[in-house]
């Protein structure tokens, strides 16, 4: 009667658990003729954090937590050196940095490289021309807003919406703080002032 | 301006982040000054800026604050700063999905969406759009078609990818809008050309006749935007697939052409459909090829990535249309971005000669520890592949996956190696002991409990047949004391094999169940005390039964019989011959790993195809006296392929009867078909008892009919013959459009190929894992011998196959592989008979002209073996 533990569940068992991601991924046929082409894109900070991000498939990494583990885990994968693209947890992830920011975009496993990297070259131009080509953490997080509307303007949901820098900026129309009422700039005006003076006098 | 920052700088420390520590509840505190008048449109932003930047850092706000928090923002709609009401867009649609009541702002974004300020227009439909549903829809729909026709391409562009997102919810709303999005895109604007053509491929794509319209325009007229450009690439190819179109259609044309378009985007998105293509030649890949091979040398990483990536796909399946790259790929092994140098080693595995492989295995093992998990395997599955194809370097391979074993890694980068060790042993009779000493290793030190049960098993199984099987007992006993119930179960099991096959062996192995019978997981006790027993008894037979070869019945269905028997207790003994056999041999099926690993979705032990035929067979009133189903075959095709109506059969066999299942398809939109059953004249003593009519077979809307057949009784030896079949039917000729029938009808009949039922039917594959054991547990009362001469054959691969599709039945010890170069071989089979009889063949073939064949067969029962040798002979 108990001959149903012949039946070996070491050997069936492991014959069916599923291959790897990467398998499944990359050797599926050519992908569905779509506009989504995005599946995220996010900034990290020399320690990995998040600065922002975005997530337009829902699928993926649907809870918090999920999220920023694949963020610790590219990052972790890819902060050393700067290479560009990788290939992880059956994403594709094409990246760049600049001095203590870290700039990713991820699509599918059989998305076209290329388009990830325009739209990556896109958000690193148009924000280098919002922050004065100050493309480093403290002036990010000073235009916080501006950065929101540029990857806001950049994709819609998924879809490349604009992928040519200039034509973002000019629709973020951003302007980083002209016309601070603040005691600060008070001053630095005097100061501008002052040295405007002093060229001139010693001209 | 940034200058201003410095002195603050100094004070926080460099680096600090002004939003490190936002408190929410402080936030929404501050936002109350959105409803302070006059607005001060920067510290509104400011605020709403950390609101967002929140959001983001997965901050939860409740239904209620985000809700105040939300109508406190509608104030700042007042403000004409452009910054701050671009912010707003942002927060309605961050919001869409926390607040209530978020409709609301509908109005002031249909005022912007329309108005005179094209900043806002674009963003406002975006936004208006994430909080529209259905019913809404409908009311703005005037102004959606109007924005996408709008001159402004950031309004166009807009209002297409939102009416895009919308096709989910509302598709037949923006189904109207087709002629407008056509319109857009003959737009001059390249993003608006690309969004319009997403949407329209989107509502057109169940509509073949559309899409290849839609093609021809725009591959004739051309494009301007390299995106909409790979949009049609992805398009054409598609289609191409599904219309099986040749590598002659304009459509392939089109994809080649794409090969000189002047954006390397389109190039490369052109070169890899090609590739992706099914069925393509050597010379329909070399345009492709030679594109890729340019990028290969590439400055930009992504590009050579992507060009390396392709060119491994190609290698899988045209190695040698890859040669010619050989020396690019080369260049690519010492790249800096490790990916691509992996991609480009595991592609010169393929393609490469013998010679190479020992220079770019020393290369990959330099650096294998720094790459991912994820090109770890692709590295693993290189080597399966490699081993395969030269299976004399199986110890360069052996050695350097034991290192590999060695280092860290996840559970799918240690699975692939594992895999590959056995597919090793298993090719390589002579590199059995060395990858049996290196799992051995893995398995003191495994956290992967199916690693290790299955590494288990495998030693059971190979472990007693090697030379000096003592040595592998301390491996298994330590498992016994140091690890979770499951693997010491399928410790324990593992032991007993080695008592059961090494004489010298027994005592200790006894010895040592002793102890196991202490354990304290009642798994391993059960075993522990079972096959103490039975290997007490010192019986040949018992031990074939009951420790080498398993139960052979589908686990689904020996739990339902098991239920069954529980729920109606009778006098009798349970029957597990009562019990449906296990369809596909689970274990050892593994002809070839190709690289091209399949996909299969974690299953938990689903019902096989025949556990599903036999709860419908069971649902027919007629079916249910027959018993267990025995075994269902392969469908047999009983029309062409293009006829008026396709049929095709599945034979369903049972103790005495046979159950024909006919799946019929009406491919005439004019005619309903009613009544539908197939006629059948069999051949010899075979009695047709019943049928079961399909009452309706719709247009396009296959369905089933059955027959069923009694076997013979007074002739166990009639197992083959030959029905010639009618379909007989009701027409009623109907309205094609419509589909309603005419009131009346006529009779009709359709001939169809006769059906044959074959020796095959009445045996089903099971798999002895240890056939020499099931030879001996069978006996030789019933064996019989014949010889044969197989005078059409020609090789001994052709006489294996052969046998095997004749008789269908199991080949074990993966005797259904012929050695190269030999002229004799022995081919082992197993089966179980109609009825529950076991039976073993042996083929020993010799060739020499043709192939001589001397087949013995032995069974528990010797009908059976006179129905075999009949049938072969």
């Amino acid at each position: 009667m108990s001959q149903s533990f012949f039946y070996e569940r070491s050997s069936s068992d492991s014959s069916k658990l599923s291959t790897s991601t990467l398998n499944t991924a990359m050797d599926s046929a050519a992908l569905d003729a779509s506009l989504y082409t995005v599946k995220a894109v996010f900034i990290l900070d020399n320690d990995g954090n998040r600065l922002l991000s975005k997530y337009y498939d829902t699928e993926l990494y649907p809870s918090m937590k999920e999220q920023k583990n694949f963020e610790k885990n590219v990052f972790n994968k890819t902060h050393k050196a700067d290479n560009e693209i990788a290939f992880l947890e059956g994403m594709t992830i094409v990246y760049k940095s600049s001095i203590d920011l870290f700039f990713y975009v991820v699509g599918s496993a059989q998305e076209n490289e290329l388009m990830l990297m325009a739209v990556l070259n896109c958000l690193f131009e148009s924000l280098n021309q919002i922050l004065r080509k100050n493309v480093e953490k403290r002036c990010l997080l000073d235009n916080m807003d501006g950065a929101f509307l540029v990857v806001d303007e950049i994709i819609d949901g998924g879809v490349i919406l604009e992928s040519d820098p200039q034509q973002v900026v000019e629709k973020v129309n951003y302007r980083t703080d002209d016309n601070p009422l603040s005691e600060h700039s008070v001053a630095q005006v005097l100061q501008t002032a002052k040295e405007q003076i002093k060229w001139s006098i010693l001209k | 301006m940034i200058k201003k920052f410095d002195k603050k700088d100094e004070e926080a420390g460099s680096g600090s982040n002004p939003f490190q520590h936002l408190e929410k509840s402080a936030v929404l505190q501050e936002a109350r000054i959105f409803n302070e008048t006059p607005i001060n449109p920067r510290r509104c932003l400011h605020i709403l800026t950390k609101i967002i930047y929140l959001l983001n850092q997965g901050e939860h706000f409740g239904t209620t604050e985000a809700t105040e928090a939300f109508f406190a923002m509608t104030r700042l709609f007042q403000s004409n700063d452009q910054t701050l009401r671009r912010m707003c867009y942002l927060t309605i649609k961050e919001m869409a999905n926390i607040s209530e009541d978020v409709i609301i702002v509908t109005s002031s974004l249909t005022k912007d969406m329309t108005g005179k300020e094209d900043v806002y227009r674009g963003p406002a439909i975006r936004a208006l759009c994430r909080i529209t549903d259905t019913t809404m829809l409908q009311a703005i729909e005037r102004y959606m078609k109007q924005a996408i026709v709008d001159k402004v391409p950031s309004v166009s562009s807009s209002a297409l990818v939102s009416s895009l997102h919308m096709v989910k919810m509302s598709y037949d709303v923006v189904k109207r809008w087709v002629n407008e999005a056509q319109e857009a895109a003959s737009s001059d604007n390249i993003m608006v050309q690309y969004h319009a053509l997403g949407l329209l491929y989107h509502l057109r794509k169940n509509d073949r006749l559309a899409v290849t319209k839609m093609l021809n325009k725009f591959t004739k007229s051309g494009l301007k935007s390299p995106f909409a450009y790979c949009m049609l690439i992805r398009i054409a190819s598609k289609l191409l697939e599904e219309t099986e179109g040749g590598h002659d259609s304009p459509l392939f044309d089109f994809i080649e052409s794409c090969l000189r378009n002047k954006h390397e985007m389109v190039v490369y998105e052109a070169a890899s459909a090609i590739v992706h293509m099914p069925n393509c030649t050597a010379r329909e890949l070399a345009p492709a090829v030679s594109v890729l091979q340019l990028f290969c040398s590439s400055p930009k990483a992504a590009l050579r990535y992507a060009a390396v990536r392709t060119l491994n796909k190609v290698a899988m399946k045209h190695p040698s249309a890859v040669t010619a790259c050989n020396l690019d790929l080369e260049n690519l092994i010492t790249d800096s971005n490790r990916s691509i140098a992996t991609l480009a080693i595991t592609t010169l595995l393929k393609t490469g000669s013998e010679s190479s492989v020992d220079r770019l295995m020393k290369q990959i093992s330099s650096f294998v520890s720094e790459i991912s998990d994820e090109f770890k395997v692709v590295v693993v599955q290189a080597i399966s592949a490699l081993c395969q194809k030269y299976p004399r370097k199986h110890s360069v391979m052996m050695n350097f996956l034991s290192n590999m074993l060695r280092d860290d890694g996840g559970f799918e980068y240690k699975r692939a190696i594992v895999d590959c060790i056995i597919s090793i042993i298993e090719e390589n009779p002579e590199s059995k002991e060395t990858g049996l000493a290196h799992l051995c290793e893995f398995i003191e030190d495994c956290e992967h409990t199916v690693l290790a049960t299955k590494i288990l098993h495998l030693l059971g199984k190979e472990g007693p047949r090697t030379p000096s099987p003592s040595k592998y007992i301390r491996f298994i006993f330590n498992r016994v004391v140091l690890e979770s119930e499951a693997v010491r179960a399928a410790a324990v099991s593992a032991l007993a094999k080695f008592g059961a096959q090494n004489d010298d062996l027994l005592p200790s192995v006894l010895v040592l169940m002793q102890r196991c019978m202490m354990d304290s997981d009642d798994e391993v006790r059960d075993r522990a005390t079972f096959y103490m027993n039975v290997l007490q008894q010192k019986q040949k037979a018992l031990n074939a039964a009951y420790i080498f070869n398993g139960l052979s019945v589908s686990i689904p269905g020996l739990e339902k019989s098991l239920h069954q028997y529980t729920l109606e207790p009778s006098e009798k003994p349970f029957d597990i011959k009562t019990v449906p056999l296990a369809t596909a041999p689970i274990t050892e099926q593994k002809t070839e790993i190709t690289p091209v690993a399949t996909s299969k979705a974690p299953e938990k032990l689903a019902p096989s195809r025949q556990d599903i035929y036999q709860e419908q067979l069971s649902a027919v009133p007629e079916f249910q006296s027959l018993g267990p189903l025995f075994k269902s075959s392969e469908p047999v095709q009983l029309t062409e392929a293009e006829t008026e109506y396709v049929v095709r059969c599945i034979k369903h066999t049972f103790a005495g009867h046979i159950v024909f299942q006919f799946d019929c398809t009406n491919t005439l939109n004019d005619q309903l078909l009613q009544r539908v059953h197939v006629q059948m004249e069999p051949s010899e003593a075979y009695e047709v008892v019943h049928h079961v009519p399909a009452p309706n077979l719709s247009y396009n809307q296959p369905g089933s009919c059955y027959t069923l057949v009694r076997l013979p009784d007074d002739d166990p030896t009639a197992v083959s013959c030959t029905f010639s079949c009618t379909m007989k039917y009701l027409v009623r000729d109907c309205d094609p459009n419509t589909g309603d029938p005419d009131d009346d009808g006529y009779d009709d009949e359709y001939v169809l190929e006769d059906l044959e039922v074959t020796v095959a039917d009445h045996i089903q594959k099971v798999l002895k894992p240890n056939f020499g054991a099931a030879w001996e547990e069978v006996g030789a009362d019933f064996e019989k011998e014949e010889t044969f001469a197989l005078a059409s054959v020609r090789t001994l691969e052709e006489a294996v196959s052969n046998i095997i599709s004749f008789l269908g039945m199991q080949p074990c010890e993966r005797s259904d592989k012929v050695p190269e170069n030999k002229n004799s071989h022995v081919l082992f089979l197993a089966g179980v008979f109609r009825g529950g009889y076991d039976v073993l063949v042996r083929a020993r073939l010799a060739l020499a002209d043709g192939v001589t064949m001397q087949v013995t067969v032995r069974s528990s029962d010797e009908n059976v073996v006179d129905v075999i040798l009949a049938s072969v002979g």
